[in-house]
């Protein structure tokens, strides 16, 4: 089980050699091929098809790395790792890059880790059967939560019980599906863990209009992939692999017209971008056409939020935070130059 | 002699110093090569940690405790909630195990049948399928809250657990208790005595139910002089749940079931084989002294048993233990699970690691020692 697992890595940890610790960059290009660090099957983040291929949003951020180092979108080796792994698995070296996750200051500042660009606001909701005939958080009262284990949800929904005063029983689970299976069969009055995962466990389950999610949100969980502590070089090319996805939606270039906008676009800014001018791939250790392949793998990041939760996704997240800057979200992209 | 003896061991001891050398050399470098890794990428280390708030929610506690505790104090929770489920799992799977190994025996075809299937059943199932179905099923039988089951009194049964009255002490309630302890005091001389007169005379007391009147009597009677100084805290529906009184949580009574279930099928297993393991000739001596067949089981065959199967009975035991730590995936919040959640708080999972294992070392070192010498004095007696 999960335990088994954060033993090896803790074994993992004990037998490497102290000094060997080539930069994550060298390491990827050697191998030629990235190791992700994906989730056991979230539907529009990270899941496996029905044909066994990963797919969603980290796993397409993955493949735009990918394209961008490796100039493949393909070689990537997928690890499916728990909640509670995630962390040590990057810090260890385990993986080269990590699905994304909450950035905080401790995880940042004392677990080794370094965290690139924020790909998604979400937070932590309730969610609640419609029969309960609860309108919102503070209703609940006396009621039990079903939380799953090895992630901030269980300090959140104590938290928010403290400072509103009421008393919520909660009952831990190791994994997401026995939490929901705990809530579906009535265990729990209530399920809570980030709102674009209540919004895909809903869409997976066969009552799925029988629950509401509650408006309240009551902790920031902004997404960030993350990498390992201390080494930049590799920080900095995903980072800027990332932004470039973002500015690539604000500027228009779309999986289908970026070889035309190379060519074509006189936006000084695009034709640095995608390395008609100049050499700002070198900045990061890349080409002059490392955004090219991304965008050509992946599309521009809006295009990415569509495909894996827009409104023809069975998810349906509205963009919400996650819309452009300019549209009144927080996506925003450093500039590139 | 001596000069010859050092001479031919001396190679022996040699390579044994050599090999302990080895190893140690081996543990001193991983220690190092892990503090190292720890400290070149910057990840926090030490046990500093346990006394920090920890603002975990436990809902299912011994001892009073709410998400202002530390960390160190959650563990301690999720400690006494493995040992509690682990001793209690431990007494019942005993019981049922013994029941079982008898009906593995039996002449009676039926009963011998039904225990064999049972045994097959449950030894070749994983746990966690049987916890799992378990804790499905009792989730899937117990009704909601507002329609809880009410089989007598003040007890509750509903899918977040079976509610009872919580007694409550008052004032005077001394005396009861000193009326137990008298009676109790008093019995344990009388059943001596009578046991002596027994042994002398041949006659002895009806000590058994002087005793069991003593018990009783005396508290009863201090219970009504004090003034009934007992009040009960009466669970009541209250809003989405019962509130007050005592609670059995359906992920206990899963887990509770589940292990019991489980290793009663060992167990039962060793008690067969013990009973098959005494001689014949026991049985047929027995029987033409003209005991009964329940007699025959419970004076002749049964303590030879016990003998034979302690050994195997007490790997179970610490099997058990182990086994308890399954209790995380049905949202019981033992030490693996409460030590999970504070592994996903403050990823020092080397450290957790470490408490964990060290924790079940120690509890499945003393279980076995208790055991090594319960089957010692065992030993003893047949001479």
């Amino acid at each position: 089980m999960k335990t088994i697992g954060k033993i090896l890595l803790a074994v993992l940890m004990l037998a490497m050699a102290t000094t060997a610790m080539a930069g994550t960059l060298e390491k990827v290009q050697q191998n030629k091929e990235l190791i992700l660090g994906v989730s056991e099957g979230v539907a529009g983040f990270s899941a496996p098809d029905s044909n066994g291929r990963w797919t969603g949003f980290d796993v397409d951020m993955g493949h735009a790395v990918a394209a961008a180092v490796l100039k493949d979108p393909d070689a990537i080796k997928f690890v499916p790792l728990a909640s509670k792994q995630k962390i040590v698995a990057v810090s260890s070296g385990q993986v080269d890059l990590s699905r994304g996750t909450t950035w905080t200051m401790k995880r940042d500042g004392k677990q080794g880790v370094d965290f690139t660009v924020v790909l998604f606001y979400d937070g932590q909701g309730l969610m609640v059967k419609k029969s309960l005939g609860v309108s919102k958080a503070t209703d609940l009262d006396g009621a039990s939560v079903a939380v799953v284990s090895g992630t901030t949800s269980e300090l959140n929904v104590a938290d928010f019980a403290r400072a509103n005063n009421i008393k919520l029983e909660t009952v831990v689970f190791d994994s997401k599906k026995e939490a929901f299976n705990a809530y579906v069969a009535g265990r729990t009055d209530a399920f809570t863990t980030d709102v674009s995962q209540l919004a895909s466990l809903r869409a997976g389950a066969t009552d799925s209009d029988q629950h509401i999610i509650l408006p309240e949100v009551f902790s920031k969980e902004p997404l960030s992939p993350f990498v390992r502590h201390g080494d930049n070089q590799w920080k900095d090319l995903v980072t800027w692999v990332l932004f470039g996805l973002i500015e690539a939606e604000e500027k228009g270039i779309t999986q289908a017209n970026v070889l035309e906008m190379k060519k074509t676009s006189t936006d000084p800014m695009v034709q640095r971008m995608l390395g008609a001018t100049g050499d700002i791939g070198t900045f990061v250790n890349l080409d002059n056409d490392w955004l090219v392949r991304a965008i050509q793998a992946v599309g521009n990041y809006g295009e990415m939020y569509n495909r894996n939760f827009g409104p023809d996704t069975a998810l349906k997240i509205p963009r919400g935070h996650n819309n452009l800057w300019t549209k009144g979200g927080l996506i925003y992209a450093m500039p590139i130059r | 002699m001596k000069a010859s003896k050092l001479k031919t061991q001396l190679p022996t001891l040699l390579a044994q110093t050599l090999v302990v050398g080895a190893i140690l050399y081996v543990a001193l470098q991983l220690f190092q090569n892990t503090q190292a890794n720890l400290e070149a990428r910057n990840i926090a280390s030490g046990f500093g940690f346990l006394s920090v708030e920890g603002g975990l929610p436990i809902n299912d506690t011994l001892l009073p405790y709410s998400p202002a505790d530390t960390y160190g104090q959650a563990f301690v929770i999720g400690i006494l909630n493995t040992l509690f489920v682990s001793a209690l799992s431990i007494v019942l799977a005993t019981i049922l195990g013994v029941l079982v190994g008898v009906a593995r025996v039996s002449t009676n075809w039926l009963v011998a049948r039904l225990a064999a299937v049972y045994v097959e059943v449950l030894r070749n199932i994983p746990l966690l399928l049987t916890l799992f179905f378990c804790y499905s099923t009792l989730l899937a039988f117990l009704p909601a809250p507002r329609n809880s089951l009410n089989p007598f009194g003040d007890i509750f049964i509903n899918n977040r657990g079976m509610f009872a009255s919580r007694p409550e002490f008052q004032d005077g309630m001394g005396w009861v208790f000193l009326a137990v302890t008298g009676a109790a005091l008093a019995s344990i001389l009388l059943i001596r005595k009578s046991k002596r007169m027994r042994d002398e005379t041949g006659r002895g007391l009806p000590a058994g139910w002087l005793s069991l009147g003593l018990l009783a009597g005396l508290p009863t009677a201090a219970y009504f002089l004090a003034g009934q100084p007992l009040a009960f805290d009466v669970p009541a529906l209250k809003g989405f749940n019962f509130k007050g009184g005592m609670v059995l949580k359906p992920e206990f009574s899963a887990l509770l079931i589940g292990l019991v279930m489980y290793t009663a099928a060992f167990i039962g297993e060793n008690v067969r084989s013990g009973i098959q393991s005494v001689d014949k000739g026991q049985l047929e001596a027995a029987k033409a002294l003209g005991l009964k067949p329940g007699m025959v089981m419970r004076k002749v065959i049964l303590p030879q048993t016990l003998r034979v199967c302690i050994p195997a009975t007490t790997n179970d035991y610490t099997s058990l233990v182990k086994n308890s730590s399954l209790a995380v995936a049905i949202g019981y919040p033992d030490m693996v699970s409460i030590g999970g959640t504070i592994i996903g708080q403050n990823d020092q999972a080397i450290e957790i690691i470490g408490m964990w294992m060290a924790v079940y070392l120690t509890i499945n070192l003393v279980l076995s020692m208790g055991m090594n010498w319960f089957n010692a004095k065992v030993q003893l007696v047949e001479r």
